[in-house]
C-alpha cells in the first residue's frame, strides 16, 4: 500500500540526517563565530507581509486562510521575515545587525533541477552596513563557511541587479521594449537578446554594448571593459582583494536574480561538481524601509540540501 | 587528458551537421561516427543523447554544452540552460497542418468552439492556440502525428517540418506557421561562469567559422 508525500517534499532518514546536522552545525558555528546571531521566525506569515517585500509574494506557493479569514502564506524565503523583524522587534537595536538563520522555506517549484517545494535555507543578513564593505563581509563569510563544509572549488558569482537597467537607460531604449529585453536576459536567451537589440535601430555602439556587457564573466578585467557602469563592483573587488579572496569571486555582468527587492550587487554560489547554484543573495537597501525602518542591508542564503549534494559530489571526485 | 568541455550532441536530424561543426572546431569525431551504439566518448568530450534530452543533460551539468534545436528549447522553456548561439543549420518550421482543401480547424471552431490538435509538442501547441485566442484540446502522441487527422483523432496537428514532404504524402497541408527553428548552442548556467574562458573561446571560434 502506498502512502505518497506531496511532490517536492522529502523524508530524511538517520544516515543522511547525521550528515545534514554536521553540515548545518558547521555552518552555524562559522556564522556565530563571525558575530551573527541566529533568529527564528514563523513558517507562516500574513500574505500581505510577503507582498510588502516583493510584489509577487517572493514566489510563495502555498496559501491558506485562518479562522478570521486572513490570508496566510508559507514563507518563501527568510529575507522578508527578517526585514519585518528588524523593523519591528529590533526597531531600537543599534546597527549594524548581524543575523543568521536555518529554516525551511516553501515555494511552488518552477524549474526542474533538484527543485524542492520545501527546502532548508541557511543564510546570513548584514543590516546597516552599506555598500561594498557590507557585501565583502557576507561574501567572505559564505566562502569561509563553505571551506569549513569541505568544499574546495566553490566560487561566488557577483553581478549587479541594476546594471542592465542602467545600460538600457544609457542606450535610450524605449520603455515598451525594456521589459522584453530584461526577460530575455533573465532567461539568458542571448540569441534572442542580440536579435531584439539589433531590431531596435540604436547606434551600432549602443547595440554592441547592450549585447557585450551582459555576456562578460571573469575577474576584475571584465569590470574595466564595462567602464564606469561597474564602479560599485570595482570597489567591492578592491575590498575582496584586501581580504585575499578576489580570486574566489567571478564577476558576471549578466547575472539577474528574480526577486524584485534587490537594489545593487547580487550573488550566486557555485561548485563545479553540481550544475546548479547552491545559493544566492544580494543587496536590498529599500526592503527594511518598507516595514518602517530605513536601513541598507545585504545577505546570502545557501540551500543546505544542495550544499550537501556538492559535498558528496566533491568527495566522489576526490 | 580529458577535454575541457563536454558537449551533448543529439542523435537525430541534427547529428551529422553537429559532428561536421565539431570537426571544423578540431574536435575529433571519428570515434563517434564509427560507433553508433556507444554513447559516451570521453576522449573527445562528447555524449550522444536523444535530441529532446539535450536540455536535461546540460541543465544538470552532465554536459557543459549542448547542441539542440530551437524547437526543443521552446517546448522545454522551463529548462534552465543558456542559449548562446544560433548555429544556422537544421532549419525547419513548427507548423499547424490539417487535411488538404478542408477547413477542418475553422469548421470545428465554428460548430464546437474548439479544435482538437495532436502533437509531440504539447506546450508549443497549447501556447500557440492560447496566443492566437482559440480554444484547443491538445492530444499528445509520441510519433506518426500525421496519422491523427486522417483517422479522426484530431482536426489538425502541430509538428516540425523541414521540406513538408511527409505532410503532402499524407494528404495534409500547412495552414499556419508558428516559428522557424535552427540548431542552437546551449550552456549549463554554472559552467557558463566557472568555465567562462573555455566557453567564450569556443563561441568565438564558431562565430569565426561563419
Amino acid at each position: 500500500m502506498s502512502h505518497p508525500i506531496p511532490p517536492g517534499t522529502r523524508d530524511v532518514l538517520p544516515d543522511e540526517m547525521l550528515e545534514l546536522r554536521e553540515l548545518t552545525e558547521g555552518l552555524s558555528t562559522t556564522f556565530r563565530e563571525a558575530g551573527y546571531g541566529e533568529v527564528w521566525t514563523p513558517a507562516v506569515e500574513y500574505e500581505a507581509t510577503l507582498r510588502a517585500g516583493d510584489e509577487s509574494g517572493a514566489g510563495a506557493g502555498y496559501r491558506l486562510f485562518d479562522e478570521q479569514g486572513e490570508v496566510l502564506a508559507l514563507r518563501s524565503d527568510m529575507t522578508i521575515p527578517i526585514a519585518r523583524v528588524v523593523a519591528t522587534r529590533l526597531g531600537e537595536a543599534e546597527p549594524p545587525l548581524r543575523l543568521c538563520y536555518f529554516a525551511h522555506a516553501y515555494r511552488a517549484a518552477e524549474r526542474r533541477t533538484a527543485e524542492l517545494r520545501e527546502f532548508l535555507q541557511g543564510g546570513i543578513e548584514l543590516i546597516g552596513l552599506p555598500g561594498a564593505e557590507g557585501e565583502a563581509e557576507v561574501i567572505a563569510l559564505i566562502e569561509d563557511s563553505l571551506d569549513r563544509a569541505g568544499l574546495r572549488r566553490h566560487r561566488v558569482g557577483v553581478g549587479d541587479g541594476t546594471l542592465f537597467a542602467r545600460l538600457l537607460d544609457e542606450a535610450g531604449v524605449p520603455e515598451e521594449a525594456r521589459h522584453e529585453l530584461i526577460g530575455l536576459l533573465s532567461a539568458r536567451d542571448l540569441v534572442g537578446l542580440e536579435r531584439r537589440v539589433e531590431a531596435l535601430g540604436l547606434s551600432a555602439a549602443s547595440c554592441e554594448r547592450l549585447v557585450r556587457v551582459p555576456s562578460l564573466r571573469g575577474g576584475a578585467e571584465v569590470l574595466d571593459s564595462a567602464g564606469e557602469a561597474t564602479d560599485d563592483l570595482r570597489e567591492l573587488h578592491e575590498l575582496l582583494a584586501e581580504r585575499g579572496i578576489a580570486d574566489r569571486v567571478i564577476f558576471d555582468l549578466g547575472l539577474v536574480r528574480s526577486l524584485s527587492y534587490y537594489t545593487g550587487p547580487v550573488f550566486e554560489v557555485y561548485d563545479p561538481a553540481v550544475g546548479f547554484a547552491l545559493g544566492g543573495g544580494g543587496r536590498y537597501d529599500d526592503l527594511i524601509g518598507r516595514f518602517g525602518r530605513a536601513l541598507p542591508a545585504c545577505g546570502i542564503a545557501l540551500d543546505v540540501g544542495r550544499v550537501h549534494l556538492a559535498q558528496a559530489a566533491e568527495e566522489r571526485l576526490a | 587528458m580529458s577535454p575541457a568541455l563536454t558537449v551533448a550532441v543529439p542523435r537525430g536530424a541534427l547529428f551529422a551537421e553537429a559532428l561536421d561543426l565539431l570537426d571544423r572546431l578540431e574536435i575529433d569525431t571519428a570515434d563517434v561516427r564509427g560507433n553508433d551504439r556507444k554513447l559516451w566518448f570521453a576522449d573527445a568530450g562528447i555524449v550522444t543523447v536523444r535530441p529532446s534530452d539535450v536540455p536535461t543533460y546540460v541543465e544538470h551539468g552532465a554536459a557543459e554544452l549542448g547542441i539542440t534545436g530551437k524547437d526543443v528549447l521552446a517546448e522545454q522553456a522551463d529548462a534552465d540552460v543558456y542559449e548562446l548561439l544560433d548555429l544556422g543549420f537544421g532549419y525547419c518550421r513548427m507548423v499547424v497542418a490539417a487535411r488538404e482543401n478542408e477547413d477542418s480547424l475553422g469548421e470545428s471552431l465554428r460548430r464546437l468552439g474548439r479544435v482538437r490538435i495532436a502533437t509531440k509538442y504539447p506546450r508549443t501547441a497549447t501556447a500557440w492556440f492560447a496566443r492566437t485566442g482559440r480554444q484547443a484540446e491538445v492530444v499528445e502522441v509520441k510519433g506518426s502525428v500525421e496519422l491523427a487527422p486522417l483517422c479522426g483523432l484530431a482536426d489538425g496537428i502541430v509538428d516540425l517540418t523541414a521540406t513538408g514532404r511527409t505532410l503532402v504524402e499524407n494528404g495534409l497541408e500547412i495552414v499556419e506557421e508558428i516559428a522557424p527553428s535552427t540548431a542552437r548552442l546551449v550552456a549549463n548556467p554554472v559552467a557558463h561562469k566557472l568555465k567562462a574562458d573555455a566557453i567564450d573561446e569556443l563561441v568565438a571560434r564558431i562565430r569565426g567559422l561563419a
